[in-house]
């Protein structure tokens, strides 16, 4: 980290100085720019000079803790302290308290929830983001980057191949296919020239690792890349990334003509003889083009619509030539493996699901981010220690996994390994690392249809069974949550949903319908409620909410009768609020208010 | 070519194949039918109905015939109860966005869909849901797009820009709403359609449809007349499809030699001459400064007599034939064998070589 400060005012306090501020897409959007903009002023008024000013403050890629952005490290003379939710008319008393008179703003700290997020993790792919300016490749470099580019390229590729294959690193996109096999595939088949795409097309909701490590930490993609390419043989590399990243194609904008100019891509790279460069495609916004074949499809100037495999695009891929797809964090995990060494990181994980992985917990989670954790770390260690539990502490009820063609692992198997073989065993997925924390305020039929309601839009319209089998399990689930189900509805959803994913012709099609059959396997008696009861056990869905006061646990706070907009509860002091039926509109926010749960 | 050395079982009948056939080939070779609806020979194998999902020993899930290549020892079971199953529930699916029509539908008898519904034994009854209400689009004299009868196989997509080349339509939109159309969904013209009607004779049901043959008869009421079109020397064959004595459209040859069932605007559309009032049914004769109708052998006779004429006069050598290029391969063979052998000249030429 370059900042060195010699200050010539007369505060002798400040001797080293590193301000570092998220700023990711999360950091910048909860305005990380504008905390940055006012250090800036800020320290300029008391005297230190602008241009050390923009030495301190480091721009820095995302660190995970969403939930608590504006993150920002103050490292004073050595020292560091994290402050928590910033803004900028905080900005003032830190430099006042804190960087003029060494006292930290002790109750903007960040607290016990911050270092128990970070500890239970192990940092591979995201050590560097968040420490180091992924708009300068110098300090790429000053922390050992383009290292493993250098060893690799002083190897045979045959050896790299070996070397990842020992490793045992799995694709981290979703499907789990061994990375050394792949590239071993690719460089055996005939045809020149061959490829190298990067697929930074993340398309689940509320999956942003791949966005992370390159807003993060461009380089170690470009550098994964180079010692791919130079495995497999390929002179050419593209990153297909999607449009709705602009910040993250900016970076790798930025990390691309840096690494040119430094000899780390183009012509004769790292005076190898080895020649590589990368260009960028953005994607046009199609979820299905994260599919391998509809990627190249969509590289082609063609409709992004997948094709069937074989022949596999190791064999016939971008313009017919051989072609690996590898996602984002399997080619950002690449160097430190190359440098550490197989033996090294095939010590991380589980017999078969090796290193580490990156997940986005999301959803009704006290901390949501980005996590990196070991393979095979229970459920339990992910939601509980790392994510904190659920919000409000309400009852953990089942975490997606896998994006929306994932299923939902309920929580009496809390304990279960996250790693790619238990997944697929329980009838979901690792995907590309989405993972969706759900409380018992979810209901499991609302929830499966949001997901197969994204999966249904995003079809690609090719193959019958997911074009309109999706769109009929939508029906059939939306005519559930409005009270309108019929008897063997669930039966019906079962054979279209084992139907689908045997007939359908890729990836989308074959997932799509795992939320539905996972919910159903899980938590059947809650979709028999929905049609035989007439009720939504969560009361989640609209139509058959029957919202009561449980007189047991009213504690006659009198929020629900001021959240009310119809009138319809009517309460006094010292008495438990009742429900008019007549007059509620089921609109939920009593339940929404009620901090003791009384509203069932 | 490649050797047959790869050595298939299909529903227990051993057979031997080449490398790159699919499944789909090799079953239909020892005449083995697999149930397609996307399938035309024409074009690339797509993968998209379906229906030609087989089973093969020791792959969990079932494949498309037509995309899979033949692998050495593969095992094929190309129907069983489970096949049919599935089957039967994809052909369900599509019915339960298809107008149940039929009865006035242009191409009853000869839909696929209808077909494969009738011997699955299904509808699409099961399934209460959305269906497309789109208008039916008559924006051109040629052909007719009735979107709502449109499954989606992506024929006629593929066969405008894989086999015409001439990018007119190409899938739009996504999931349940994508549908072949033209860019920007404007109207057929001639900037941006050839009309060959090429994606009219691939089209498996009746969403795309010959305007002018529309209500003037079902498939089975036609009698199929193989003739070679008379408009250029390229041979391309076609059935007339005679009801009563009127030819009322023109239909693909898909075996035919030289154009496999592909044809031009002018072959498949350019039949109005046939039955047009002024069209000249006899030979004329000059007579004076009018032209007098006359029999063949009137005709043929007066022209023979003069050919004799000039001959006689002028000696063979000046005299030469030069045959048109609408004629058909036989025809001009017969026009340089007459010239040779009847008349013993070489002065032989055709206005394809100018």
């Amino acid at each position: 980290m370059p900042s060195e400060k010699k200050t010539k005012t007369a505060k002798p306090i400040i001797d080293d100085l590193i301000i570092r501020v998220c700023v990711g897409t999360g950091g910048l959007a909860a305005g990380s720019q504008e905390v940055i903009d006012e250090f800036a002023k800020q320290l300029k008024a008391h005297g230190i000079k602008a241009d050390i000013v923009k030495k301190c403050v480091n721009k820095t890629g995302c660190r995970g803790f969403c939930a608590k952005d504006v993150l920002a490290d103050i490292i004073l003379n050595g020292k560091s302290e994290t402050y928590q939710l910033l803004t900028p008319d905080m900005v003032g008393r830190i430099v006042e308290e804190h960087i003029l008179k060494g006292e930290p703003v002790k109750e903007w700290l960040v607290g016990s929830e911050y270092h128990a997020f970070h500890d239970k993790q192990t940092k591979i792919l995201l050590k560097q983001c968040g420490h180091i300016d992924p708009e300068d490749i110098d300090a790429y470099i000053n922390i050992g980057g383009y290292e493993g580019a250098k060893k690799a390229l002083s190897q045979k590729p045959v050896e790299i191949i070996e070397e990842i294959k020992a490793s045992g690193l799995r694709g981290r996109g979703g499907a789990g296919f061994p990375t050394g096999l792949k590239w071993d595939i690719c460089s055996k088949a005939e045809g020149y020239p061959k490829y190298l795409i990067c697929n930074a097309d993340e398309g689940d909701p509320g999956a942003f690792m791949d966005r992370s490590v390159i807003e993060g930490n461009p380089h170690s993609v470009l550098e994964g890349m180079i010692v791919g390419g130079y495995a497999i043989g390929a002179n050419f590399g593209y990153v297909y990334i999607r449009a709705e990243y602009p910040l993250a194609i900016q970076r790798l904008k930025i990390a691309i003509a840096d690494a040119r100019k430094k000899g780390f891509l183009g012509k004769n790279i790292i005076k190898s003889g080895f020649d590589f460069d990368i260009r960028i495609k953005e994607g046009a916004g199609a979820f299905i083009c994260g599919e391998e074949t509809a990627l190249i499809a969509s590289i082609e100037g063609k409709r992004g619509m997948p094709r069937a495999k074989p022949p596999f695009p190791a064999h016939k891929g971008l313009w017919g030539k051989p072609t690996v797809i590898n996602n984002v964090e399997t080619l950002s995990t690449l160097p430190t493996i190359i440098t550490q060494g197989a033996k090294w990181f095939s010590s991380i994980g589980t017999e078969k699901s090796k290193g580490t992985k990156v997940f986005a917990i999301t959803g009704k989670i006290k901390n949501t981010g980005l996590i990196e954790v070991p393979m095979g770390m229970s459920l339990r260690e992910i939601v509980y220690d790392i994510g904190g539990g659920c919000e409000r502490n309400r009852a953990l009820k089942a975490v997606q996994t896998g994006g929306p063609s994932g299923g939902c692992i309920p929580a009496s198997h809390i304990d279960m390994p996250v790693d790619y073989e238990s997944l697929a065993g329980i009838g979901s997925m690792m995907g590309s690392g989405g993972m969706v924390v759900m409380d018992d305020t979810t209901c499991m039929v609302d929830m499966s249809k949001f997901f197969l309601s994204f999966t249904q839009n995003e079809s690609c319209g090719k193959c019958t069974p997911c074009r309109i089998g999706t769109k009929r399990m939508l029906e059939i689930l939306t005519r559930i949550t409005e009270g309108k189900g019929k008897e063997g509805d669930i039966d019906l959803l079962v054979e279209l949903g084992t139907n689908i994913k045997l007939t359908s012709l890729c990836g989308l099609g074959m997932s799509a319908p795992n939320p539905v059959l996972s919910t159903i396997r899980f938590f059947r008696d809650e979709y028999e409620a929905h049609i035989k009861d007439g009720i939504c056990p969560a009361a989640v869905c609209k139509a058959l909410r029957r919202y009561t006061v449980s007189v047991d646990l009213c504690k006659m706070c009198g929020k629900c009768f001021k959240a009310c907009p119809s009138g319809a509860i009517a309460w006094e002091k010292k008495k438990p609020a009742v429900i008019d039926k007549e007059k509620c509109i089921k609109c939920g926010a009593c339940y929404e208010a009620c901090p003791f749960n009384a509203i069932l | 070519m490649s050797e047959h050395n790869i050595k298939i079982t299909i529903n227990g009948i051993e057979t031997l194949c080449q490398k790159d056939e699919t499944i789909l080939q090799a079953a239909k070779k020892i005449g083995v039918r697999i149930p397609t609806l996307c399938n035309d020979k024409r074009l690339e194998p797509y993968g998209g109905c379906r229906l030609c999902i087989v089973e093969v020993k020791g792959v969990p899930r079932p494949l498309p015939a037509c995309t899979t290549p033949v692998a050495d020892k593969m095992e094929i079971i190309t129907e069983n109860d489970n096949i049919r199953k599935l089957r039967a529930s994809l052909i369900e699916l599509l019915l339960s966005n298809h107008p149940n029509d039929c009865m006035r539908c242009e191409r009853t008898g000869d839909c696929k869909l209808q077909n494969l519904s009738y011997e699955y034994g299904v509808d699409g009854s099961r399934f209460e849901g959305e269906m497309w209400d789109i208008p039916i689009r008559e924006d051109n004299p040629f052909i007719t797009y009735e979107p709502n009868k449109c499954i989606l196989c992506g024929r006629c997509t593929r066969i405008c820009n894989e086999v015409v080349m001439a990018g007119t339509i190409e899938l739009t939109g996504r999931g349940f709403n994508s549908m072949p159309d033209t860019a920007f969904r404007k109207p057929r013209t001639l900037d941006n359609c050839e009309f060959c009607g090429q994606c009219v004779s691939t089209c498996p049901t009746g969403a795309l449809t010959d305007r002018k043959g529309r209500g003037k008869g079902r498939s089975y009421e036609m009698k199929k007349v193989k003739t070679t079109c008379s408009y250029c020397g390229t041979g391309c064959n076609f059935y007339l499809n005679v009801k009563g004595d009127k030819v009322v459209k023109v239909t693909s040859d898909y075996d035919a030699p030289v154009n496999h069932g592909n044809l031009c605007i002018k072959g498949r559309y350019g039949y109005d001459f046939i039955h047009h009032p002024e069209r000249i049914k006899t030979p004329l004769i000059r007579k004076g400064d009018t032209f007098v109708e006359a029999s063949w052998d009137e005709a043929l006779g007066l022209v023979a007599n003069k050919f004799k004429e000039l001959i006689e006069k002028h000696g063979p050598e000046k005299v030469g034939g030069f045959s048109s290029s609408r004629c058909t391969n036989e025809e001009n063979y017969l026009l340089a064998k007459w010239v040779r052998c009847a008349v013993g000249s070489n002065n032989v030429d055709n206005c394809a070589r100018v």
